[in-house]
């Protein structure tokens, strides 16, 4: 702990201070090793939450039906897994949870360059006004009801654009979008512009291949908004075979539905099991993608978390 | 069209002596008249100029006029009895009358008294402690286990809100949830947490920090990075402990940003988590889990009452804002800055 405890400027400053080095640390050395603690602590706090659900997932049915299992899996078992991914209804929810996120990332990408872009170019008549229209509408909204209305009049209602289309722009990532291209040096513009290139063009082969952080960083954010998000679908999905993951999770976790119809008691009491750890094999397989993304980009969306924090 | 024809000639005018101005030059238009022509030429150079850009945000804009701002006049239907038929604007007008009908509906004190002890709670549980995080991981220095904690505590905003909530009632479960097998070894009987309204409150605050706290905590490692090292060298000069220098140096240092994450905090507050307020919600705990986001998703789309869900929903919103400027204003007066300036 000593390493991660000593600062490069204590170390630095170790012999002219060797008075204070003798006075400070001490109150200094116990602080530190408070702080180290409450942060063990704390990593406790979140991880063994997810450590308990993992080791559940991969213990034997009876195991966990009978509570026997706590950071550890008991009677190793795969069965879960097994199940949840031959299971069609999750196998339908998963295919549409991926094309969901592909396609409506795709959109959402698209159209907040499209606008966060001349939002950031001070010639831009109007930005301000424009700027201000869409910060308005964080702050105010007419409602869930008026937006099914709308959604409902333009036929998309029980339709994959319900999902796609009402939810496209975040203002949030617009203004993150914003701020980056308004610090791309403004004397690329001007040798672009000399050099005769539209606007388009500018933002075609200059702005676009240097934003490739901020790209990166907004296909994250819809990603993640909609492999998770759950209250669209519900609110204007009716057809089963176009649920989100999210949907199907929830009819399974939380509503406890499953298929009833069996009649032999023994067998019902082995599926009531099966679906005790399933429910746990379940957690694990819809949160492993974004899970597994996650560290290759964390530095990245770091980075656009604290853009939009700086100026938002 | 008018004042384009005029500008050519406006300006060899100007160079007349000041004494004796024209009728009807630009001289003689008044502040306002001068301000919104300049404005005017301004807009057809930026548009010959930047056509492409405005050509560009034609979708976008269609977006936002359509699915943000075509509800908010759609929120008439508060005031109409909305009738399928007629349409939202045949629909006859009845003034105040939902909104009357809600205020004086029993359900809306408990409503409203949900909502904001629900949403406070929230705010204050959810500021400090990423702030401790951010403030401990800011004074341990580099290192493996600095970035594993900063890592590892951030993982659980990826989570679905499906998944959280699951999670929780696998967790709290009165049979098989750990949670209760642990209280068992002090000889305290099981709980049933999800069945029993007292604890809603404190499963829905403490699982979203769980969820929040590493993200949040990120905003505030940059604003930590951002002060001036100088001042802690000062510091240290001093004498000043690293408890003195985080207090003395460090808190002011954040205090900013601190102040625009709670504004924003209080002013989201109305608008707190359908999502996870539905999903934990059950019959058994709805005296205290049933928020104003929830009633509105019952009166709309379940009784489909939407003249009523939909005057719901604008009281929300209409409090929302007047508690966002309110918390500006007083974050203002205090400190001397807010979102705006």
């Amino acid at each position: 702990m000593s390493a991660l405890t000593t600062s490069p400027l204590s170390r630095l400053r170790r012999k002219p201070a060797a008075k204070e080095r003798v006075r400070e640390p001490f109150r200094d050395r116990v602080f530190l090793i408070t702080v180290t603690g409450m942060l063990v602590v704390i990593l406790a706090l979140v991880l063994l939450p997810l450590i308990y659900i993992v080791a559940n997932s991969f213990s034997s049915a009876s195991a966990v039906s009978a509570g026997r299992v706590t950071f550890w899996p008991v009677d190793f078992s795969l069965r879960a897994y097994e199940v949840a991914l031959s299971n069609p209804q999750i196998l339908r929810g998963y295919y549409n949870s991926l094309i969901y996120a592909v396609f409506g990332t795709l959109i959402s990408v698209t159209l907040t360059v499209a606008i966060a872009y001349p939002l950031s170019r001070k010639r831009f008549f109007g930005r301000n006004v424009l700027m201000t229209a869409l910060i308005f509408t964080m702050l105010f909204s007419g409602g869930l009801i008026p937006t099914y209305m709308v959604v409902q009049d333009l036929g998309m209602l029980n339709t994959r654009w319900a999902l796609l289309i009402p939810n496209a722009i975040g203002v949030w990532q617009v203004i993150i979008a914003r701020t980056f291209f308004a610090n791309i040096p403004e004397d690329l513009h001007e040798a672009a512009m000399l050099d005769g290139a539209s606007e388009l063009r500018y933002l075609r082969s200059v702005v676009l291949p240097l934003s490739k952080p901020l790209l990166a960083v907004l296909a994250l954010m819809y990603v993640i908004f909609q492999w998770n998000t759950y209250f669209d679908a519900l609110v204007y999905l009716k057809d089963q075979d176009l649920f989100p993951l999210q949907i199907v999770l929830r009819n399974v976790l939380i509503l406890n539905q499953r298929n009833v119809g069996v009649a032999d008691v023994a067998q019902q009491l082995q599926q009531q099991q099966l679906a005790n750890v399933l429910k746990y094999a379940l957690i694990v397989v819809s949160s492993l993608p974004v899970l597994i993304i996650y560290p290759f980009v964390a530095r990245h969306f770091t980075k656009g978390v604290m853009v939009g924090a700086v100026k938002g | 069209m008018e004042i384009t024809t005029r500008s050519p000639g406006s300006q060899v005018r100007t160079t007349r002596p000041p004494t004796e101005p024209p009728p009807g030059s630009r001289r003689s238009r008044n502040a306002v008249e001068r301000y919104l022509h300049s404005r005017w030429t301004d807009a057809r150079r930026s548009w010959r100029l930047y056509w492409q850009l405005y050509l560009l945000v034609i979708v976008p804009l269609a977006y936002f006029v359509i699915f943000k701002y075509i509800p908010i006049s759609n929120a008439v239907i508060a005031f109409k009895d909305y009738n399928v038929i007629k349409g939202i604007w045949g629909s006859d007008w009845v003034g105040f009358k939902n909104f009357e009908l809600f205020f004086s509906n029993p359900v809306f004190g408990t409503l409203l008294k949900n909502t904001f002890i629900l949403a406070f709670y929230l705010v204050l549980a959810s500021f400090p402690i990423p702030i401790i995080l951010a403030i401990a991981l800011n004074e341990i220095r580099g290192g493996l286990f600095k970035r594993t904690v900063q890592m590892l505590t951030y993982a659980p905003y990826f989570i679905s809100t499906v998944v959280a909530v699951s999670m929780t009632i696998l967790i709290l479960s009165p049979r098989l949830g750990i949670v209760n097998d642990a209280i068992g070894l002090f000889g305290i009987p099981a709980i049933d947490f999800l069945g029993d309204p007292d604890y809603f409150r404190h499963i829905y605050v403490w699982s979203d920090v769980w969820q929040t706290t590493g993200y949040s905590a990120v905003i505030y490692m940059a604003a930590l990075a951002g002060i001036d090292p100088a001042l802690h060298e000062a510091a240290k000069i001093d004498g000043a402990s690293r408890w003195q220098r985080i207090r003395n140096v460090d808190l002011p240092g954040i205090m900013p940003t601190a102040v625009i994450i709670l504004i924003l905090g209080v002013g989201n507050m109305m608008a707190i988590g359908f999502e996870k307020a539905f999903l934990l919600q059950n019959d058994l705990n709805l005296a205290q889990s049933e928020i104003i986001a929830t009633y509105v998703y019952k009166t709309g789309l379940v009784n489909a009452d939407f003249s009523m869900a939909t005057a719901v929903g604008l009281f929300n919103s209409v409090v929302n804002l007047c508690l966002l400027l309110f918390v500006n204003f007083a974050a203002k007066r205090i400190t001397g800055k807010g979102l705006w300036g």
